[in-house]
């Protein structure tokens, strides 16, 4: 009796120790968001105060509207936009289409097909990047948004291998059935799969957004005039010119932040599934 | 009948024809294309000339390309431990059954979701040796704060413990690892009066290590490509590609800059190919180690 009340007791001391392990372990992991936050707020003279304020004696919020009149932002926000909404339409249209073939359809070579896709997975992205360069080069497709979207019409290998499974979880007994009634198979694809399959197509999107929303190497390696730069390169130009200006830095590394946040929110359980199926794969 | 499989095959080959054509020109053709450029003298505008095994030659004798292997193993053995163990840490945390576990994984989750380079700003600040708060805290600690990324020996480490950081996908992974061990593993442990250690160095550790071994191989990949964090952050930012003193000059740095600063293409796409076969070769290695200590339960 004594014993068992001793074994709850020092269960909970555990529970208790485990939980302020975690929100300790969460403030270190948000003080980064923190500290930016604070930094944006401040004053050109308060960055350089030491010690620190951890809050600033007031909260300039104007610093926003300032960093954001020093620079074409809004020029860069567009072509944001634009190269990651064609990004986005292209890896919707291809990637499912493709996975339909590998996952419903039957040919010979099917399975050899879909090997070979897989193993583009595996080639490091830098190894094709002088290549990819010199062959846009020759369309004459440098310092335009064409190098940035139009490989994502051609589908995507992770994209592939993700919707492939979810096809595969559908019973082929639905496309026999629609083949008797006479449909074609374009029209079954669009009509039944696609539709069928949106839980996953919503996820490829959301991780196709991110990563194009983010990208860095592409827009750095294929844009030239500033221009044409993305929010990501317009913030690494900034960032040379105003190295000093912490609080206008801060400020806009977190507006450029904000989208891929609020995709994440939306999508999470999504991003989370789809991150563990390339866990387990 | 058969006509009806014909035509089905037909229209397979239609379906997956985009995907093929892709892995053509974007995957194959640039792939024999670097092969060939590799063994080629080419700055875009004179036409390519052959000049056989020079470009490789050359990089063998290469003090820089000697100080970016340099840079990039020192980075993968210092990163890649660090970097799976806090993932793993976290996801044991988290698998604790702990009430709001949902808040807690967004929270160490969120950093993954940031561009590249806002990390790399808002790190830069953070790292600053006068103003920033890392120097800040570790001086209240009675510590004297490095110059970090100033530093020739501690811009790596600051790169590291960055990445530990970021490590939202990596902690997702581990886990659902964790959530695929069947608990009687753990009840029949603790019966057996197994304590807490013991159950997590002869239970969990083993029966997670096909997961543990996937993180491993990925990682070291990823890390081997690490480009943003030295373009970006080396010597604050300021001091130039590799700066400060080439200790940032990975090599995807140093094939950025032949290529790409220099237009030396050739010699860029000779060092693609080594370090394409070197991240090959310690992927075999991985597969070759994992032999002692990745156990696959039989079922």
């Amino acid at each position: 009796m004594r014993s068992q009340r001793l074994l709850r007791l020092r269960r909970k001391f555990w529970r208790t120790q485990l939980y302020v392990l975690l929100i300790v372990l969460s403030a270190i992991y948000l003080v980064p968001f923190f500290w930016a936050f604070t930094t944006s707020l401040k004053d050109r003279g308060a960055i350089f105060e030491y010690p620190p304020r951890l809050f600033p004696r007031e909260f300039r919020f104007q610093n926003y509207l300032e960093a954001f009149s020093m620079y074409p932002w809004l020029t860069f926000f567009r072509n944001s936009v634009i190269i990651t909404t064609l990004s986005v339409l292209g890896t919707l249209l291809s990637s499912p289409f493709i996975a339909f073939g590998f996952a419903v359809l039957r040919f010979p070579g099917r399975r050899a097909l879909f090997f070979l896709v897989l193993l583009t997975m595996m080639i490091p992205y830098y190894t094709t990047l002088i290549p990819r360069y010199m062959l846009f080069k020759q369309l004459g497709w440098i310092d335009t948004f064409y190098p940035l979207f139009v490989p994502d019409f051609f589908g995507n290998a992770f994209f592939i291998f993700l919707l492939r499974q979810y096809f595969m979880g559908i019973p082929r007994s639905l496309f026999e059935a629609a083949k008797i009634d006479g449909a074609s198979t374009l029209r079954i694809y669009w009509n039944i799969y696609f539709p069928l399959a949106r839980p996953a197509v919503i996820t490829v999107g959301i991780l196709q957004f991110m990563t194009v929303w983010s990208d860095f190497i592409g827009p750095l390696i294929f844009l030239q005039s500033p221009e044409h730069y993305t929010l990501v390169l317009g913030l690494n130009a900034f960032r040379g010119v105003y190295f000093t200006y912490w609080h206008y830095l801060c400020a806009m590394a977190l507006v450029i932040s904000i989208p891929p946040i609020i995709f994440f929110f939306i999508g999470q359980k999504r991003i989370i599934g789809g991150i563990t199926i390339s866990g387990l794969k | 009948m058969n006509k009806l499989r014909r035509r089905e095959a037909l229209e397979g080959y239609l379906f997956i024809l985009p995907g093929l054509l892709g892995l053509l020109i974007f995957m194959v053709g640039p792939i024999i294309a670097t092969v060939a450029f590799s063994f080629a003298e080419y700055d875009l505008i004179q036409p390519p000339r052959f000049i056989g095994a020079k470009n490789f030659l050359r990089l063998f004798s290469d003090p820089l390309f000697a100080q970016s292997l340099k840079v990039t193993f020192t980075y993968v053995i210092l990163s890649v431990p660090l970097s799976t163990a806090v993932a793993l840490a976290l996801a044991l945390l988290l698998f604790q059954r702990v009430k709001g576990l949902a808040v807690f994984r967004t929270i160490f989750y969120i950093p993954s979701v940031l561009p590249s380079i806002v990390s790399a700003v808002l790190w830069i600040w953070l790292y600053n040796p006068q103003f920033g708060l890392i120097n800040y805290v570790l001086k209240l600690l009675g510590i004297q704060g490095p110059r970090w990324l100033y530093d020739p020996h501690w811009v790596l480490p600051a790169f590291a413990i960055m990445g530990a950081w970021n490590v939202g996908p990596t902690m997702i992974i581990f886990l659902a690892g964790l959530e695929n061990i069947p608990r009687v593993y753990w009840e029949a442990a603790t019966v057996d009066g197994a304590n807490a250690w013991h159950r997590f160095r002869y239970v969990t550790l083993p029966l997670l290590s096909p997961t543990t071994f996937f993180v491993v191989v990925t990682s070291t990949i990823g890390a081997i490509q690490t480009f943003v964090q030295p373009y970006v952050m080396g010597g604050g930012g300021v001091g130039g590609l590799g700066a400060p003193m080439n200790a940032t000059l990975f090599s995807v740095i140093y094939l950025y800059q032949q290529g790409f600063r220099f237009f030396n293409m050739g010699y860029a796409s000779a060092i693609s190919w080594v370090v394409t076969t070197i991240i090959i070769l310690l992927t075999l290695l991985n597969f070759a180690l994992s032999r002692y200590w990745v156990h696959y339960s039989v079922e």
